[in-house]
């Protein structure tokens, strides 16, 4: 069952009278209970899809066109009222910066208990109680002594498990986690990670993983959506994404990335050139000035996102791409 | 081997006293590093990974002078640095440079590329006058940047770009050896595979040496021929690349390695991964015996109270680890590794 769809959604940032679209024609959709990961680069408009998912984007951006279904719902209809109804019960998000992102002022207990108290009328007791209980399902001990510290008494890895109980809390459908992990060390991100995927998994709740790496995409998530220049340009099971990449964007990305299984002799195959400023101007395919097969149709016209089989590529040559028929042009000097 | 190593480091401790209270009283003392030894040979990379606090970076701001050591010897070259005085460090900071994290931040926002590459030049007087404008040609161009970047400002470029910049200013010394820390942690996963393979055709290209600090284990794995694993101040596991990934001896070095993600979810879906628990503790008060008992899957009673030494476990691998067993091949043990 879908519980998550979104729909040809365009985000403008308007400056003075001028509009800009950082992402255009974002087409995905989570089913319940599921775990999708959105992968890009910097300025991909990955960050920029979930805040609109939670009616979060800043005054100067709009989304400004698609929709966006949770559970039928159209998030992007809705009032501002309505939105912060649906944030907490329905929907929650993780962010990044468990130190910026949580209120240094308020006390553990306080963030954790806010939620409840507000949306579901409980009582302090019983607030208490259900805060204590998700302590201790994200594996904080001495729960009663946390509920009075505040965030800065937390290390890193504890402050990130907190941001999971209080998005946890009033037990939501959906849960958007952008970078939840990037700021911590690698052995804290496996333990918050397995946590976040067990919890998710257990409470039937849908995890959009927000992320640029794809070790943690191959670990965690069933789905992915590869988004470049505020495009999505591929999207399939995860399984399938990994062994027949179809947009080159995708396989120039795997093959960047060093592996502990590769030999190490073997050289990285980067793309070249860096990821497109949002307010460049860049005719038909956002990719092709990077791109290894670009062809002229690829410079004057935009790919759009073709559904074929479970797996969609935006790229005129994807075939060719994919079963290695495509002949590289000469590379240019970055 | 060369006889002398270019890098030696011998029983490194670097201590940082604590202060608190109106008169800034020392009050206790962070061992950030803590008796470690290695050696770096002419032309290798040599790897540090490790989790925050484990004292890596002051490992490398120690190799820099940036920070004193406390006990222990540093030798580049078969002289102790840790004594050199103002006038033995100019030559010095020639011949061993710096690449940083963030190149933002380690490149002045008001000079243009021209003037960043161009100040050591000046400073050092390696070129004079219009010398100098043909050396920066050159260093950009090594660093696969078009020469108009020499009229650009940081703000103007982007993250791996800034970065090749900050390698190139390196170069400009013509070092023999380059510290680099998490020098491409911050960049973007398709730029940083091309600062990779920079970094590898440089030091093949000009013969140069690194000391590369990291936390991705991919990467050190693929840039460095021999890795040091740290935790808490000490090396847990040192060892060639290879061996170290495919047969790590130290509990540690595999919990981490099992803490990272493979890019493919063929061979995740079979992986049963049971992620380490706990945190690094306080290393102002770094726990008694193996300072990673407290977290290891595996500590016996003896790991709570005894410090274990590094011992070698195979050819040119050493583990510091109660329960790493020695090879059987043990006649072709390298003792240098063995901690004093």
């Amino acid at each position: 069952m879908t519980l998550l769809s979104v729909k040809n959604l365009a985000i403008d940032l308007a400056r003075g009278t001028d509009k800009h679209r950082l992402v255009s024609d974002a087409s995905w959709q989570l089913d319940a209970g599921e775990t999708l990961a959105i992968v890009g680069e910097s300025g991909s408009g990955k960050s920029l899809t979930a805040l609109a998912v939670m009616g979060l984007l800043a005054d100067e951006l709009a989304a400004a066109e698609g929709e966006i279904l949770l559970d039928g719902v159209d998030l992007l209809q809705a009032t501002q009222d309505e939105l912060r109804a649906l944030r907490g019960p329905q929907m929650a998000m993780v962010f990044q910066e468990p130190m910026t992102s949580l209120n240094p002022v308020k006390t553990i207990g306080y963030q954790l208990t806010e939620g409840v108290r507000h949306h579901l009328g409980y009582s302090a007791k019983q607030a208490k109680a259900r805060a204590l209980e998700l302590l201790d399902q994200v594996g904080i001990s001495d729960a009663t002594q946390r509920l009075k510290q505040y965030p800065h008494q937390l290390s890193g890895g504890m402050r990130q498990r907190v941001m999971i109980a209080i998005a946890l809390a009033c037990k939501p459908k959906l849960i958007l986690a952008d970078e939840p992990t990037t700021a911590l060390d690698v052995t804290i991100q496996a333990q918050i990670l397995t946590l976040m995927s067990r919890l998710c998994r257990e409470h039937g709740v849908g995890l959009v993983l927000i992320t640029h790496n794809l070790g943690i995409v191959a670990r965690h998530a069933r789905r992915v959506v590869v988004m470049y220049g505020g495009r999505v340009v591929e999207e399939a099971d995860a399984i399938q994404l990994y062994r027949e990449p179809r947009h080159p964007y995708t396989q120039g990305l795997l093959a960047s990335v060093p592996r502990m299984d590769s030999n190490r002799e073997t050289e990285l195959q980067p793309i070249a050139g860096a990821p497109p400023d949002p307010f460049d101007v860049i005719g038909g395919c956002r990719f092709n000035p990077r791109c290894r097969y670009v062809s002229d149709q690829c410079r004057a016209e935009s790919p759009v996102l073709e559904d074929a089989a479970d797996h969609s590529v935006a790229c005129w040559n994807w075939f060719d791409v994919a079963k290695g028929l495509a002949i590289p042009q000469e590379s240019e000097s970055a | 081997m060369s006889a002398i190593p270019l890098l030696k480091i011998d029983n490194l401790h670097v201590r940082f006293p604590i202060r608190a209270g109106l008169l800034q009283r020392t009050v206790g003392e962070v061992q950030a590093v803590n008796g470690v030894s290695f050696e770096v040979n002419k032309g290798e990379a040599f790897g540090i990974v490790g989790e925050s606090g484990c004292g890596k970076t002051t490992i490398a701001r120690a190799i820099l002078r940036l920070v004193n050591a406390t006990e222990g010897e540093i030798s580049y070259n078969g002289e102790n640095i840790t004594a050199f005085d103002r006038h033995q460090l100019t030559p010095f900071r020639r011949k061993v440079q710096a690449i940083f994290q963030d190149p933002f931040s380690s490149l002045n926002p008001r000079k243009t590329t021209k003037d960043i590459i161009g100040e050591p030049l000046r400073v050092h007087k390696l070129a004079q006058g219009a010398g100098i404008e043909q050396r920066i040609n050159e260093l950009l161009e090594l660093c696969e940047l078009p020469a108009r970047f020499a009229e650009l400002y940081p703000h103007e470029m982007s993250g791996g770009q800034r970065q090749r910049v900050g390698i190139a200013r390196a170069l400009a010394m013509e070092p023999e050896m380059i510290v680099c820390d998490e020098a491409v942690s911050a960049l973007d996963v398709s730029i940083q595979a091309q600062i990779i393979n920079l970094l590898e055709r440089l030091r093949k290209e000009l013969g140069l040496t690194y000391v590369f600090i990291g936390h991705d284990l991919s990467v050190v794995r693929h840039l460095c021929n021999r890795v040091a694993v740290m935790y808490l101040g000490r090396i847990m596991e040192i060892a060639d690349a290879e061996p170290l990934f495919k047969e790590p001896c130290h509990p540690y070095t595999r919990a981490l390695l099992d803490a990272v993600p493979n890019p493919d979810p063929a061979v995740e879906a079979g992986r049963e991964v049971e992620p380490l628990q706990g945190e690094v503790p306080n290393p102002s008060n770094p726990p008694p015996g193996c300072v990673f008992h407290t977290r290891c899957p595996v500590a016996v009673d003896q790991c709570r109270h005894s410090v274990p030494r590094l011992q070698n476990t195979a050819h040119n691998q050493a583990a510091a680890c109660w329960l790493a067993q020695p090879s059987v091949n043990s006649s072709s043990l390298n003792k240098e590794y063995v901690n004093v």
